[in-house]
């Protein structure tokens, strides 16, 4: 039987123990003394959360395919068992083997969201290994990074020995290779770090020197010594239908945020709105053939007996075989009594069709994401969507049953006006509207339309890369106006709005765009108490305010500028596929107003045609 | 047709408590291929009730649960699919048709006997546990304890509530058998019961040192305490 690393004593006296025990069906049990690599991933945020998230069940099961690796899992201990291992001085440990994470040979570190910055050190903290990457002996793990927020690591290039940029299939399988015969050979740290730097998709942030300008933009940035890359080339899974895929993955015994199996059936999008860094970076756009997604859904619903399947994609609706498969799901999947559950669909008759099918209408709701409330705003972000989409789209689910629609939009997008903010109210108006005109004996009393607005952050590699954000009391002003704006509709009971805080929004978009002078701000606020800074409750601002200060930092630095087209990005050593002169292009048509059109309509010549894959090489007819 | 499941519950799935130990068994019909029937309405669900919850941090050799199917397997199969998607810690142990006049578990549970020992690394007070539990069960007539409710704090007379008490020796420590009324009306932890008889020693009664070990779940049939595992009948 396995040995937990914590006494009863200490698990019957937190919340949810299960979050710490592992075992869980479909964990991976093998003799740790028959491997060579012992590699531990982690989510930083909750269990819950992180066993949500499908990038780290693909690659456990793709590490534990090999016999010479056991991969592992930890996710960040809540509060109250921060405080035990911080007090009793236990070792954060692994939920398989329950062995220390400081005795591992890596430590990889899904990078999903800013806000996890300081969760992350948390980890390395309560693991007991430096948080500085320079301070790591010989005998403690090497800390890689992968995720989103690696498309621009620098605020973290203090704190990991590696990144690695891009999708996981293709390169760790000659990192573990290169890592076995240099842990054989005894050389020292850094030489395992100099040959990994020339694996593709490998950024070792210590290897790079940087150098800043008086005004604080970077001046150069050069590898440190011969023989490494200048330039760091985002990893592609070009054949996405013969990549590895868990079709046994983990299933908790305590419900996680996606308590459901998960199916991706397409990586990439090809809308191309000038906001979305997912439809940017995972381009091109690549379907998974249809009939090894069938016999995946079936493997998955098997393997985890699990009551409910999502398709998971940027944008399921183009995906070209969506019908052929859902059918084949409903068929499935009624005789076993197992709902689908279909997120980023496009409202239209065959959508609504399926989810008639698939969902309880009186209960679920329809979603609609504008992002911006005017269609000249909406062109701007190359948001293809347009108000007679939308109110047809929500009209036709009137007229079958449905009486919720949720809208989702962003304020502080680039160019926005009040008249733009306004429009959000007014949109939700007409289609108040819409569902008003059906014949009152035909509908069921009222309907419940629900905006919610988050505040715009640019992100590197889009378009937007070169905006401003704006002041805390910009984001505030603007929910002001579109909360009057909702209270002058003529059916104003039937709308609800929420907003959400500023203050976080500001931080997000400093580390977003961020150098690595922001290490020190990371650090000073994790050391201040800071910790889980994605959940309201726990966010502090005054702590980082403090830490901006004691870093000698100003966040408006990367906030409130306009950037140049010559500066140079910290993030400008990856080349993610997407090419400076696309973004810049883009980020012109947008302050015209001019849209583009989606990759099946026509190339826009982004740069990502040169991985040969996908929607850059589909015949069009 | 209802079958009787019962299980094991050991080792670290002590800590996955009652409602997710339910969430769990729904997962490991549908792996196992177990033809359960679903209720009606616009969102089945699999028609399954589970006996009487065990706290967090036991440990069970018998757990029930009482299920319709539409078909079944026999039972040697049924188990084999089931324990080939059990997690390190859950062991089915039977699986029975019932007959058409036993009810559900649930609605019969009248009693559950339990073992409590000392965990490893602790120690109790070395008394005579023997002659005390005669002092303290045997020879008086009522056991008075005050119980927290939701209203408040209620009188409760633990004598005529527990069914047996006595003490075992196992490797020199200590194990205390219990045997107690359980079910909807009366409900007997069993900590309850070890706390008052600690008190009654003037020892303070520290949870963390003992372990909690159900042995089995009885219910009420033809006035009798019969175990849940003995009705039903396996099928060839």
């Amino acid at each position: 039987m396995r040995k937990l690393a914590l006494s009863d004593e200490i698990l019957l006296n937190i919340e949810k123990p299960a979050r710490y025990i592992g075992g869980e069906v479909n964990s991976v049990m093998k003799d740790k003394e028959n491997v060579d690599i012992r590699f531990v991933m982690c989510f930083p945020d909750v269990y819950e959360i992180g066993m949500s998230h499908l990038g780290i069940q693909i690659l456990y099961d793709m590490f534990n395919k090999r016999n010479d690796v056991y991969c592992e899992r930890v996710y960040s201990p809540w509060p109250d068992m921060h405080r035990i291992l911080k007090q009793r001085e236990i070792p954060l440990f692994a939920l398989e083997t329950q062995d220390e994470i400081r005795k591992f040979d890596f430590l990889g570190i899904t990078i999903q969201y800013e806000m996890c910055y300081t969760n992350i050190l948390q980890i390395l903290d309560l693991s007991q290994i430096p948080l500085f990457a320079k301070e790591r002996g010989k005998d403690m793990p090497f800390v890689i990074g992968g995720g989103p927020c690696t498309y621009n690591p620098e605020p973290l290039a203090d704190f990991f020995d590696l990144f690695y940029i891009g999708e996981g299939e293709t390169s760790y399988d000659a990192l573990f290779e290169i890592y076995k015969v240099w842990k054989a050979s005894g050389a020292p740290r850094r030489e395992f770090l100099r040959q990994a730097a020339n694996v593709p998709g490998i950024y070792v942030p210590s290897l790079y020197d940087v150098s800043y300008k008086e005004d604080g933009t970077i001046a150069s940035f050069v590898p440190a010594e011969d023989g490494i890359p200048s330039r760091i080339e985002k990893q592609v899974a070009v054949e996405l239908t013969d990549a590895t895929y868990p079709t046994k993955p983990v299933v908790p015994f305590i419900k996680a945020a996606q308590d459901r199996v998960v199916l991706e059936i397409q990586r990439g999008c090809i809308r191309g709105c000038r906001f979305c860094q997912a439809g940017m970076i995972y381009r091109p756009t690549r379907e998974k053939d249809v009939n090894t997604l069938k016999r995946q859904a079936y493997e998955l619903l098997k393997n985890t007996g699990y009551e409910e399947i999502s398709l998971n994609s940027l944008s399921s609706s183009d995906y070209s075989k969506l019908k052929e498969l859902v059918d084949y799901l409903i068929e499935e999947c009624s005789e076993r009594h197992v709902n689908i559950s279909l997120p980023s669909l496009r409202i239209d008759e065959f959508s609504l069709d399926v989810m008639g099918k698939v969902q309880d209408i009186k209960k679920s709701s329809l979603t609609f994401a504008p992002e911006a409330g005017s269609q000249r705003l909406r062109d701007v972000i190359n948001k293809g969507l347009t108000k007679e989409v939308i109110l047809e789209g929500a009209g036709k689910a009137f007229e079958g049953g449905w009486q919720k629609v949720k809208l989702y939009f962003m304020l502080g997008l680039p160019t926005e006006t009040a008249a733009d903010q306004e429009a959000i109210a007014e949109l939700a108006n007409e289609i108040a509207v819409r569902y008003y005109e059906i014949p009152k004996e035909k509908r069921h009393g009222k309907c419940q339309i629900t905006i919610s607005t988050s505040f715009f952050v640019p992100k590197p590699f889009t378009p937007f890369q070169w905006a401003p954000m704006h002041q805390k009391e910009y984001y505030l002003e603007s929910a002001k106006t579109v909360n009057e704006a909702v209270k002058n509709q003529l059916n104003r009971k039937s709308i609800r709005y929420n907003w959400h805080e500023a203050d976080v929004t500001v931080l997000e978009g400093v580390l977003a765009r961020g150098d690595r002078k922001l290490g020190a701000v990371v650090l000073h606020a994790y050391e201040k108490g800071c910790l889980f800074d994605a959940w309201s409750d726990f966010y502090d601002h005054a702590k980082w305010m403090e830490s901006f200060r004691q870093a000698g930092v100003d966040p408006d630095f990367y906030t409130l500028r306009e950037r140049g087209f010559d500066e140079v990005f910290p993030w400008d050593f990856i080349d993610a596929g997407v090419t400076k002169a696309f973004l810049k292009k883009e980020y012109q048509n947008a302050q015209k107003g001019a849209v583009s059109p989606n990759c099946r309509v026509k190339c826009n010549g982004c740069g990502a045609g040169k991985y040969q894959g996908g929607v850059c090489v589909e015949n069009p007819d | 047709m209802r079958i009787r499941i019962k299980f094991r519950k050991y080792g670290v799935m002590k800590f996955i408590g009652h409602l997710d130990m339910m969430r769990y068994f729904q997962k490991c019909i549908r792996r196992a291929g177990i033809d359960i029937a679903y209720s009606e309405g616009f969102s089945p669900h699999q028609i399954m009730s589970f006996a009487a919850p065990l706290g967090v941090g036991a440990t069970s050799d018998g757990e029930y649960l009482d299920i319709e199917v539409l078909s079944t397997k026999s039972s040697g199969q049924s188990l084999q699919a089931l324990n080939e998607t059990m997690a390190e810690g859950v062991e089915v142990v039977s699986y029975r048709r019932l007959k058409g006049s036993d009810k559900k578990a649930m609605s019969i549970v009248a009693a559950a006997d339990y073992e409590l020992y000392v965990k490893e690394g602790y120690e109790v007070p070395d008394v005579d546990y023997e002659a005390a539990v005669k002092e303290f069960y045997e020879k008086p007539d009522e056991i008075l304890i005050t119980k927290q409710t939701k209203n408040g704090e209620k009188a409760m007379d633990l004598k005529k509530l527990i069914y047996e008490f006595k003490v075992l020796r196992k490797e020199g420590k200590p194990v205390f058998y219990l045997k107690v009324c359980t079910g909807s009306t009366d409900n007997v932890k069993p900590q309850i019961v070890l706390e008052a008889f600690f008190r009654f020693l003037g020892a303070e009664y520290n949870p963390p040192a003992i372990q909690i070990h159900r042995k089995d779940v009885y219910g009420m049939e033809q006035g009798k305490i019969v175990s849940l595992g003995e009705m039903g009948e396996d099928i060839g």
